[in-house]
């Protein structure tokens, strides 16, 4: 998803703008599970010094020993994120602070941040209230809450990046940083897409324009960059940009979506993939859009992990078959790695769309019956 | 003209009524008694409805290819779609909760565009294609010989995207939001199991299945199906329509193999040709479809008469010759074809043609060695280009609804 030469770049702004640990807040770090357990990071290896806790606050301290950019995780079944820490660069240390309750857990590091990662098995013990099936609900809404503040803060960092390009006049740059910037959009779509006025000016293409309305965001630069190649003139387009990113992100980070909610912005991040990325719609000047289909799915697939829990109590069988659908997708799509990015749209075959297409109806089916199952009726 | 088409379509309707109550007779010894009407044709029954019923004035016709491993997967839905395939012929909603009954927060279980329609004599008809018996669900030695794929004629440009597929259904019905309303709930259902391949829409019969129904016409202008299978000649139907016990395997028995073929027509240039070069072409008349030996439509051709000129009068690459049962072994076919439009193909060309349909008993003995002179010798052949193909092994029908399509196939 991002390329070795931009992992430096990202690493220094995380540097600088750390990322907020994605677990249960640093102001109460010190409380529960006591010591940290250490992690040395390495391209090839992932050592967490201890392999259970306590149920509780669980504070990871990572060391990248490692000659690359890494990221380490958290997850519950069905690789549900408790916690990440991203843009781990070589040589620094950082902090996950995490609450977890008494289950089975992986821990992950992920050098060259991609892929599944180098896993271990992590076990969290401890008597932990009983949650009601209304609780699994309440603690999936606040899931996803921590999911959408993690990815709000590489948006607002990647989207500066970007911008930054674009005003510097250096257009390979931004071209590399456009893909990058908008994983972090379009993994929390519906989220931003709750803010009506909002994501269009952020998102919207020019076939999107009525006449005579002004266009601006992420596709009018994306015309500039590859088609006019020259963006001399688009800094005040990039300054509107980054100032409507913060603003939206501003307002996701205090919206909370309803467990309904929820599956069905699930569901409509798997529509975005089966209408405007298959057909290669949305980037149609950097054909980019496998980019924003995997973000896509990504997104759809955290929304379903938050509710996991509700939905193992509701209907097993159909969480294993989302499982399976989930990873089916992901290996379609993988085929088409390039690098740490994707091949562009337009040089995919229309059997490899078709595919493609095809794997996304039969995850979107299943997916399409959860909300009334979260509705609980 | 008009007249006789009224009298030929209300005498359909009988005839419809007819059989249906046939088939709704064996329903109740099972207590599973239907209410049958004229618009309304009967699922179950020992053959599969949608072959031999007169033909509906619509069509949406679907091949699928079935994009799961899992043998258990494509017996469920094949189920599901049998399930709501049963409803639908009935005029119902496609699941028991319908367009607007189930929750709020559910996808509803029809997709409500049919409400309110009556059944329209929808058929729902299944056929397996010879691409499903490969080795993902141990259907090998189940494939019947005679569902081998078709040769490649002299002069096809087939699409590939547009041919094959491992599963099809004919959907027919006397009003087309019907036919599409029925394709579109069983792949809605299908999603994940099954994916469209490719699909093609239907008007204007051109094809009579019944002697109730007068000949219609092609997009050419001119009758097409005089020579046809009719579902009154019974024992026709026997010898060339129907497979026989010891045919092939025992789960065809009673069914049918159909051929689709899409036929694109160059409908411009034809339209510039002479009404005598169009006449030759065919070897009838565009009046009255006589053979050009002839005064009327039935009159059987005379393919020996030479004209002043020592010529045949029907030309030795005429259409009417060169797919004459008597030219060719006694074969005969069960057509039930519809014209189609696709609008125009960006060039301003009508994006037009012929969507062949055949059933027949064995397309070896059948469709092949026609399609094979008429590829070679056609005169035709200039105004036409075939850019579709398909072959699917038709099972029998159903006879009680804990029976399923496919049941023979898979159990």
């Amino acid at each position: 998803m991002r390329t070795p030469r931009l992992l430096a770049l990202v690493a220094a702004a995380a540097a600088t703008v750390p990322l907020a640990a994605c677990g249960g807040g640093n102001d109460d770090a010190a409380s529960g599970a006591g010591d940290k357990i250490t992690v040395d990071a390495s391209d090839t290896e992932c050592k967490v010094a201890a392999s259970e806790s306590d149920a509780g606050t669980v504070t990871f301290a990572i060391a990248n020993k490692g000659n690359k950019v890494t990221e380490f995780y958290v997850y519950a079944p069905g690789d549900r994120v408790m916690g990440e820490v991203e843009n781990i660069a070589p040589g620094l240390s950082r902090e996950l602070i995490v609450e977890l309750a008494s289950g089975t857990y992986e821990t992950a590091c992920k050098p060259g941040m991609i892929g599944k990662g180098i896993r271990n098995a992590f076990q969290v013990s401890g008597s932990a209230p009983a949650l009601t099936e209304d609780a699994k609900l309440a603690q999936a809404t606040k899931d996803y809450q921590r999911y959408v503040k993690s990815q709000t803060g590489a948006l607002i960092e990647q989207t500066t990046a970007f911008v930054t390009a674009v005003k510097a006049g250096d257009v390979e740059k931004a071209k590399t940083l456009f893909p990058i910037a908008r994983t972090y959009w379009e993994r929390i779509e519906p989220v931003a897409e709750s803010f009506g006025d909002l994501d269009p000016k952020i998102d919207a293409r020019e076939a999107d324009l009525e006449a005579g309305q002004e266009w601006t965001g992420f596709h009018k630069i994306e015309k500039d960059l590859w088609v006019a190649k020259d963006v001399s003139k688009s800094g005040p387009t990039a300054d509107q940009l980054l100032a409507d990113v913060k603003t939206i992100v501003d307002k996701a980070n205090t919206v909370t979506l309803s467990p309904v909610q929820l599956a069905n912005g699930s569901k409509g991040l798997l529509d975005e993939v089966a209408t405007g990325k298959i057909t290669g719609e949305e980037d149609t000047f950097s054909h980019t859009d496998l980019w924003d289909f995997a973000a896509n799915v990504e997104g759809s697939q955290a929304a379903i992990a938050a509710l996991r829990p509700a939905l193992e109590e509701k209907d097993a069988a159909l969480v294993k078959t989302l499982d399976e659908r989930f990873a089916a997708v992901e290996a379609a799509l993988e085929k088409h790695r390039d690098g740490d990015g994707w091949k562009l749209h337009n040089t995919l075959s229309q059997a490899d769309l078709k595919t493609l297409s095809d794997e996304i109806n039969a995850l979107s089916e299943p997916i399409s019956k959860v909300a009334a199952l979260v509705a609980g009726k | 003209m008009q007249r006789r088409k009224v009298i030929g379509l209300a005498g359909a309707g009988v005839v419809g009524a007819a059989t249906a109550g046939a088939v709704a007779w064996r329903s109740t010894a099972n207590g599973e008694a239907a209410q049958e009407s004229a618009d309304r044709i009967a699922f179950y029954g020992e053959r599969q409805a949608g072959i031999i019923t007169p033909a509906q004035d619509r069509l949406h016709f679907v091949a699928f290819d079935v994009i799961t491993k899992d043998k258990a997967a494509l017996v469920d839905m094949l189920q599901s779609w049998t399930a709501a395939a049963a409803r639908m012929t009935q005029g119902k909603e496609a699941g028991a909760l319908g367009a607007v009954g189930g929750l709020p927060e559910a996808p509803p279980e029809d997709t409500g565009e049919a409400l309110g329609l009556p059944p329209a004599d929808l058929t729902l008809t299944i056929g397996f294609g010879p691409s499903l018996f490969d080795s993902r669900f141990g259907l090998r030695d189940k494939k019947p010989a005679a569902l081998a794929d078709l040769p490649k004629f002299p002069g096809d440009t087939l699409d590939p995207a547009l041919s094959g597929g491992d599963l099809c259904v004919q959907a027919c019905a006397n009003d087309p939001q019907v036919a599409v309303h029925a394709i579109r709930n069983l792949a809605r259902i299908g999603m994940g199991v099954v994916s469209v391949r490719w699909s093609q829409l239907g008007f204007g019969r051109t094809s009579s299945t019944s002697t109730t129904q007068a000949t219609p016409r092609n997009l050419f202008g001119f009758k097409d199906g005089t020579a046809n299978l009719k579902a009154e000649e019974t024992s026709l139907l026997d010898d060339h329509l129907w497979v026989r016990a010891g045919d092939g395997p025992d789960w065809m028995t009673g069914g049918s193999y159909l051929v689709t073929r899409k036929i694109r027509m160059l409908v411009e240039p034809w339209d510039r040709t002479s009404l005598l070069e169009q006449e030759t072409i065919f070897g009838r008349n565009k009046g009255e479809g006589a053979p050009l030996t002839g005064r009327s439509e039935f009159d059987e051709p005379d393919f020996a008469v030479r004209g002043d000129d020592g010529e045949p009068v029907i030309a030795t690459n005429a259409h009417v010759r060169l797919a004459h049962p008597t030219q060719n072994g006694g074969a005969r076919l069960l057509r039930r074809g519809y014209n189609f439009v696709d609008g125009s193909d960006g060039l301003g060309r009508l994006d037009a043609g012929l969507f062949f349909i055949a059933y027949q008993r064995d397309p070896r003995r059948q469709f092949v060695p026609v399609q094979m002179r008429l590829a070679r010798q056609d005169e035709l052949n200039e105004y036409i280009r075939h850019v579709s193909s398909g072959l699917f092994a038709c099972p029998p029908g159903l006879l009680a609804a804990d029976d399923f399509w496919g049941r023979s196939l898979f159990t």
